[in-house]
């Protein structure tokens, strides 16, 4: 297949019907609004369905509807969209119903504005919704990731029976690169409990509601034990110069990419700095940012947010050496020299 | 030979109902099983059931059932419909998940012409949280929320459904019927009939609303709550068709 040019967002909405995906349900909103606009053509070109839902609530459980049929089925949208979505999210946990949501994250909190931003981490990771539940959730640093990696969603979310969440910003949405499409068809997984109709066979039930407390925690148990096997299986990490690293930054998504010219003139400075990227956000990579931490005498994370990911990241090496925290908000994005600056200046700090 | 004069439809499961003796949720829910059975598509239907005092509707009608999270039922048969275009996919929806929170589901389902059919419970409470005022309370009915009665100062109005989305274009079927009595219950019977022949003429939105009682957090008996019904709500909320699309007079009566 020859590579072509394409922004993320188109890449992610082609690449879903190349998924098998046949359904979006969304409600336009800055900056994922190519994907729609995008699928509205597609997919009736290959027999699928794009509607244009009244709001990311409905949006979300037309979703809920679909995925409960049996479909693979996608919805995108950007942070306060993404925040209506959060009850129709964990009632897809609960029922344990594959789908795949993009959040194309902007600046916030409120209304926030449209430039790229990391804000969302927490949500995505640890807060999208009430209850005890989990969403895989992926981070693409490239237009060639994010095609990759939602069909890799598609699969993921078939076979865990997992809404799982591309977590990307509008830098990596907007940006144009190269990118080519794989030739192999997709993974597809039976989906012998989807509500299709009860012929020739007994009746199917999606629900969530459990009202007896041991029957509820039964399913809280079992969640809890596919969120185990996940993490053991489905961690993704890049780590790049690490193995004799004294300083490690640790970047997902766009960020990534400017953390990665950091380190880089950092080691054209002989500083010994090496990049940890996590690619799953959950389940976070522990074992490979230990790992890369190996050598390490500090740690900082580089991050588009107030600090989220630096959680994740010191609960990973346990207090071990310092992990410090540099961010910009509100749509600002670091330059190469913003996250070389505190590298130089940690460098100080661990060799005098 | 014994002759068969009843039994019970097919179209339930044998789970005793949960609900209030007199309720009219399981009059409604024998009328809808009945429909489906004669029409002899329980094998392509597929249900949706809201959150209030009916979300066992899943543990009650025989075939395949998604629960839905209060107020999207509309929104989630509309995921389900459009996967399987041939299925029969219905919601069956109280008033304060229909006319309050889901308010703008129900209208782009209908606006849409989404070819799907709506069982609204109309019963002027929301009967599950214990008798809190719905955007269907009549002016003066006192509930848990409106002690002294509901005051359009500060309630507003009393939300006429079947009225509001009969102006809507893509609805084709739209009634409203009572089952306070036998000759009510079967043309509720016949209402339903024709809202599930709408949709397998795929001649798009049906809905049929009905009133009905909820003795327990009206606190009257079943009998009285009745009376109630028919002295207080059938002025306010008349009955009929409110909207019988051109298709639906030639091809679903
Ligand atoms: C998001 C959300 N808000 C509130 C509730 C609580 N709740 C459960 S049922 C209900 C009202 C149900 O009333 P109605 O739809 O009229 O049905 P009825 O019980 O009268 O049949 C409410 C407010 C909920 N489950 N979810
Ligand atoms: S509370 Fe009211 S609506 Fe609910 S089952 Fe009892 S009588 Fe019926």
């Amino acid at each position: 297949m020859p590579k072509e040019l394409m922004d993320g967002n188109r890449a992610m909405a082609e690449a879903a019907v190349r998924a098998g995906c046949r359904y979006f349900f969304g409600y336009p909103i800055t900056p994922q609004s190519e994907i729609p606009e995008y699928l509205s053509l597609r997919l009736p070109q290959v027999g699928g369905v794009y509607l244009q839902a009244e709001s990311e609530v409905s949006a979300i459980n037309m979703v809920y509807g679909a995925a409960g049929a049996g479909a693979r089925v996608l919805t995108a949208s950007s942070s306060p969209g993404i925040s209506l979505m959060s009850e129709g999210i964990s009632y897809i946990a609960a029922a344990e119903l594959p789908c795949v949501i993009i959040n194309v994250m902007r600046g916030g909190p409120g209304l926030g504005n449209i430039a790229p931003a990391q804000g969302d981490y927490n949500q995505a990771v640890r807060g999208i919704g009430h209850g005890d539940f989990n969403l895989i959730v992926l981070a693409p640093n490239s237009v060639q990731e994010m095609a990759d990696y939602t069909i890799l969603a598609f699969e993921l979310a078939d076979k865990y029976r997992n809404p799982v969440m591309i977590l990307v910003d509008g830098l990596l949405g907007q940006m144009m690169e190269p990118v080519e499409f794989k030739e192999e068809p997709p993974k597809q997984f039976p989906k012998p409990w989807a509500t299709t109709g009860a012929k020739d066979r007994p009746r199917n039930i999606i629900n969530t509601l459990f009202i007896e407390p041991e029957e509820l925690e039964r399913l809280n148990l079992k969640l809890q034990e596919k969120y185990e096997q996940i993490k053991q299986e489905e961690c993704r990490c890049e780590n790049y110069l690490t193995e004799d690293a004294e300083i490690i930054v640790a970047a997902f998504g766009s960020c990534s990419r400017i953390a990665k010219a950091a380190v880089e003139e950092a080691r054209e400075l002989g500083i010994k700095a090496g990049l940890c990227r996590p690619i799953t956000l959950w389940p976070f990579p522990e074992e490979s940012v230990r790992k890369a931490a190996q050598k390490a005498k500090a740690c900082l994370t580089a991050e588009m947010n107030a600090g989220q990911m630096v959680f994740d990241v010191r609960m990973a090496l346990k207090d071990r050496i310092p992990v410090h925290h540099y961010g910009r908000m509100g749509g600002a994005v670091p330059t190469p020299g913003e996250i070389l600056a505190q590298i130089k200046k940690i460098e100080v700090q661990i060799n005098g | 030979m014994d002759k068969v004069i009843a039994s019970r439809t097919k179209g339930l499961t044998d789970v005793p109902f949960h609900y209030c003796p007199g309720c009219a949720h399981g009059i409604v829910h024998r009328l809808v099983a009945e429909v489906l059975e004669e029409l002899e598509i329980m094998e392509k239907t597929i249900g949706v059931a809201p959150v209030g005092c009916s979300v066992f509707a899943y543990n009650y009608f025989n075939m395949d059932m998604q629960q839905a999270p209060h107020g999207r039922a509309p929104a989630v048969a509309t995921g389900i419909k459009r996967v399987h275009p041939h299925s029969v996919v219905f919601t069956y929806q109280g008033d304060g998940d229909l006319a309050a929170i889901g308010t703008a589901e129900i209208v782009h389902a209908a606006a849409r012409g989404e070819n799907i059919t709506v069982i609204f419970i109309n019963n002027t409470t929301y009967g599950m949280t214990g008798g809190q005022s719905a955007p269907t309370t009549l002016l003066g009915q006192k509930t848990k929320t409106t002690p002294l009665g509901r005051d359009k100062e500060v309630n507003g109005y009393p939300i006429r459904v079947a009225e509001m989305l009969s102006t809507l274009e893509g609805a084709a079927y739209i009634a409203r019927t009572a089952v306070f009595d036998p000759p009510h219950v079967n043309k509720t019977k016949k209402a339903i009939t024709k809202a599930f022949n709408t949709q397998l003429k795929g001649l798009g939105f049906s809905m049929v609303e009905v009133l009905a009682n909820c003795p327990t957090n009206w606190n009257m008996t079943p009998l009285d709550s009745l009376e109630w019904l028919k002295e207080n709500m059938v002025p306010y909320y008349p009955l009929g068709e409110f909207k019988v699309s051109e298709e639906v007079d030639r091809n679903a009566s």
